[in-house]
């Protein structure tokens, strides 16, 4: 099973590493909310996973639903793969 | 109101099939412990809480675990694929198969559906924040039996983000009692 993985997941890959940290600097802002360093990181963070997030959603669609990201037409939102799908 | 982001929190990957490995895999899918039971509990004890920490700190880590539900549920779906109903009732997941056949319902290792007599919410935050600090620690050592357990490289690089999740979420948990302890003394009205 040594597959190259597709570009596709290697993009997820990249949202998903900056993804995490963003989650642990929000956890962490959550009972420190006084941390400038920890804050000023958190605000780089979602800076770069806006523009990555852009970037993927132009090759397949839009990651998020509900009105929070446009999609081409036809209507992408339901392209397969789901992430369950997907070999990394 | 929740938004869903369609891609996993981490990359789950398996080395091949493996229903005897899914068969264990599940008890933090449906299991007492488990990623239902963790998101379930925060997002069942936030109404009450008495500090804006304490009902961030749940709402966070409460979706976090749906994201880690997401991700247990994903190795359980890849280590059943392609797996035949055969090898299935060989590995010992007959039974799940009589019912379930390949679908990914949330039971725990030993068969029993998820419950959620699992879990508590009281209107008491002290009483909360220590079962959640306990829950973590449960998880924790459940992830730590699934490692000695498990066979596939790839799949304990997953199990063992997963366990590091829960020393972050035990370690948020107890500055949340902390900071509610804190607003109780500051209170001192009965």
């Amino acid at each position: 099973m040594n597959r190259k993985i597709s570009h596709q997941a290697h993009l997820l890959k990249e949202i998903m590493s900056y993804e995490f940290t963003a989650v642990e600097l929000n956890l962490f802002l959550d009972t420190h909310p006084n941390d400038v360093k920890a804050l000023t990181e958190y605000n780089q963070v979602t800076e770069c996973l806006k523009k990555l997030k852009f970037e993927y959603e132009k090759c397949y669609g839009p990651l998020t639903n509900f009105g929070t990201s446009p999609s081409q037409h036809p209507w992408r939102w339901i392209d397969e793969p789901w992430p369950w799908q997907i070999e990394y | 109101m929740w938004i869903y982001e369609k891609k996993l929190e981490y990359p789950a990957k398996v080395s091949g099939p493996n229903p005897r490995l899914a068969k264990i895999i599940i008890e933090q899918y449906g299991g007492s412990d488990g990623e239902l039971s963790a998101g379930i509990r925060y997002l069942t004890q936030r109404y009450t809480m008495p500090t804006g920490m304490a009902k961030g700190v749940l709402t966070d880590i409460g979706t976090e675990e749906l994201a880690h539900f997401e991700i247990v549920g994903t190795v359980v779906y890849k280590l059943l694929k392609g797996v035949s109903p055969q090898q299935m009732q060989e590995a010992g997941m007959g039974a799940y198969y009589a019912d379930f056949g390949k679908g990914i319902f949330p039971i725990n290792a030993a068969g029993n559906p998820w419950t959620a007599a699992y879990i508590d919410a009281k209107d008491d935050p002290i009483s909360n924040l220590h079962e959640d600090l306990a829950a973590e620690q449960k998880a924790r050592a459940v992830y730590e039996n699934l490692l000695n357990l498990s066979d596939d490289p790839c799949v304990n690089d997953t199990l063992k983000f997963l366990r590091e999740r829960e020393v972050v979420h035990f370690q948020r948990f107890g500055e949340v009692l902390d900071n509610v302890q804190t607003w109780m003394n500051s209170k001192k009205v009965f």
